[in-house]
């Protein structure tokens, strides 16, 4: 990768001083930081060519619009997809609210919507309202509790026993840090034509998925997890899949003709994008794609592997603390507890040397009830971060924990 | 307000570091009454905390008004001592004793403004409304 000490200067953020120290941030799981390039690109949007897009004849709506289409092709570029699979959202969460609702037509009793043990709330909330309006049935892949992970043979015998109608995944664990071997089991669902998802919120910046290669029916993300701004998420379909999709809101923008007797929509992606859009939001995530282009994707792997590793480390040197999770296959988030005490007093402490980490229960309390434990203390790297500065957090760690004991 | 309360106001706000601070912060909430299983229940329990807040509030019978008791208890040290602190602040007052207490200024007294942040998570503004809605409605 590029000199990490180079790349830093751009994110205006961590040169930051909080509480009179250095801010460490080490909750990237929660929200990317974000490079000037992303912000100059807001700023320069609402600046030089404001104006809304897909109407108007004037050049700046023009403008306006090339950006705004250029950043699909962009992203679908990334994602080795085409632009018309790409449907702008507001967020993971709501991409997977679409894709519950539209699938959620063609579900009969009885029919079987299979998720992990690792979800994210949002990707268990929206599946257990389309159960309770269709009379499906939501089923779990379980944690195995040794390996802190679900393992493959578990997951096709229950896609055997069940046939699921869809499988939705995360492609990594938010709270965890598990990379999750979905492209195994979209692979062994294609047995029963199960519908696939994959929530990549976690595993976007880190992996950037191969959509040819996963083969996923569906694929969603935030840009905000990806050096983008808040307020922007992505719904990726199969375009055949995704066209076909009933829409679960309706306005402008989204339709062919109007009259008062009836409204013909237009074909997908415009048709789930009802409304003017986040268009600042889409162009300067153009910006964060165009830098993540620009950072070799095998060096950033490698970099982020050493940084995990070296976290890795130095926490399980620590006596007290347990680790939880696939500490192998992993993004480079890691959840712990110290003996006893609370997570929320660590991270207090830890606040006060001016470092970020997130504690809780990671909007996952199912996962955590199957851990029996109430919540953790989240460390998650980005390959902004770096090895002095998990140093510096462990040196500030042990102090917070003698506080403590 | 009570000489207890003064006496743990001086003490943290004479804190030189933030570790004396916090460090005196948990050995108040060591000094919190364990609450019994009973009182643990989750009707009791405080929205918009991370941490776990039982809060029990009753106002006693005086002679002339009504003064509150205080009973409440959390599952983390910080969340404990700061607790402590509010019992202390409340404790055997009248409603409208209670409502002239200005919190935010108590807080920031002993620049510990940054736990009524919404965001923390940890409760405490909640906390205080709860206190302080209680005490409007028994005027």
């Amino acid at each position: 990768m590029c000199n990490i000490d180079i790349l830093r200067h751009d994110f205006p953020i961590l040169n930051k001083i909080v509480n009179d120290q250095p801010l460490i941030y080490l909750d990237s799981g929660a929200t990317s930081q974000k490079p000037q390039c992303v912000i100059d690109s807001l700023n320069h949007f609402y600046t030089n060519s404001n104006s809304n897009v897909h109407r108007g004849i004037h050049t700046l709506g023009d403008q306006a619009t090339t950006s705004y289409e250029n950043t699909r092709e962009k992203v679908a570029q990334f994602i080795n997809a085409v632009p018309k699979e790409i449907v702008w959202t507001k967020g993971a969460t709501e991409s997977l609210n679409i894709l519950a609702y539209g699938l959620s037509q063609s579900l009969k009793p009885r029919d079987i919507i299979l998720i992990s043990a690792l979800e994210h709330h949002a990707n268990i909330v929206p599946w257990q309202q389309v159960c309770a309006q269709t009379g499906a049935i939501l089923k779990v892949i379980p944690l195995d509790e040794t390996l802190q992970k679900i393992t493959l043979s578990e997951t096709f015998k229950l896609i055997d026993i069940y046939k699921p109608k869809i499988i939705s995944l995360s492609h990594a664990s938010n709270a965890l840090g598990n990379i999750q071997p979905v492209k195994e089991i979209i692979e062994y669902s294609k047995k029963y034509q199960s519908i696939t998802i994959i929530d990549g919120a976690q595993a976007f910046m880190h992996l950037r998925p191969d959509m040819k290669n996963l083969d996923c029916d569906f694929y969603v993300f935030s840009a905000h997890k990806a050096l983008g701004p808040t307020g922007l998420g992505c719904l990726y379909g199969k375009y055949e899949v995704l066209n076909t999709l009933p829409v679960y809101q309706t306005g402008g923008e989204m339709i062919k003709t109007v009259s008062f007797e009836e409204t013909i929509f237009s074909e997908a992606p415009s048709k789930f994008e009802a409304g003017t859009p986040n268009i600042a939001g889409v162009i300067a995530f153009g910006s964060a794609i165009d830098y993540l282009d620009k950072i070799n994707f095998n060096a950033q792997l490698i970099y982020e592997k050493a940084l995990f590793l070296s976290l890795r480390n130095q926490l399980e040197n620590i006596s007290g603390i347990k680790l939880y999770g696939d500490l192998d296959q992993n993004i480079g988030t890691i959840s712990f507890n110290y003996k006893n005490e609370h997570p929320f007093d660590i991270a207090t402490l830890l606040d006060q040397y001016g470092i970020a980490v997130r504690v809780g229960n990671h909007c996952t309390q199912p996962l955590m009830s199957s851990l029996n434990i109430e919540g953790t203390v989240r460390v998650s790297l980005a390959f902004y971060n770096t090895k002095t500065e998990i140093e510096v957090f462990i040196k500030h760690l042990k102090q917070c924990l003698s506080l403590l004991d | 307000m009570n000489d207890t309360y003064i006496n743990i106001k001086n003490k943290i706000s004479n804190a030189n570091t933030w570790q004396e601070k916090y460090r005196e912060i948990m050995l108040l909430g060591k000094t919190l009454p364990q609450l019994s299983n009973e009182l643990k229940i989750d009707s009791a329990l405080v929205d918009g905390c991370e941490s776990k807040v039982w809060l029990h509030l009753e106002f006693k019978i005086g002679l002339q008004e009504n003064t509150l008791f205080i009973n409440a208890n959390s599952d983390t040290r910080i969340v404990k001592g700061l607790l402590c602190i509010i019992i202390n602040l409340y404790s055997d007052l009248t409603p409208s004793e209670i409502l002239s207490i200005n919190p935010e200024k108590e807080f920031e007294d002993m620049s510990l403004l940054k736990h009524l942040s919404p965001s923390r998570g940890n409760g405490i503004k909640a906390i205080l409304s709860v206190i302080h809605n209680k005490a409007t409605a028994q005027k």
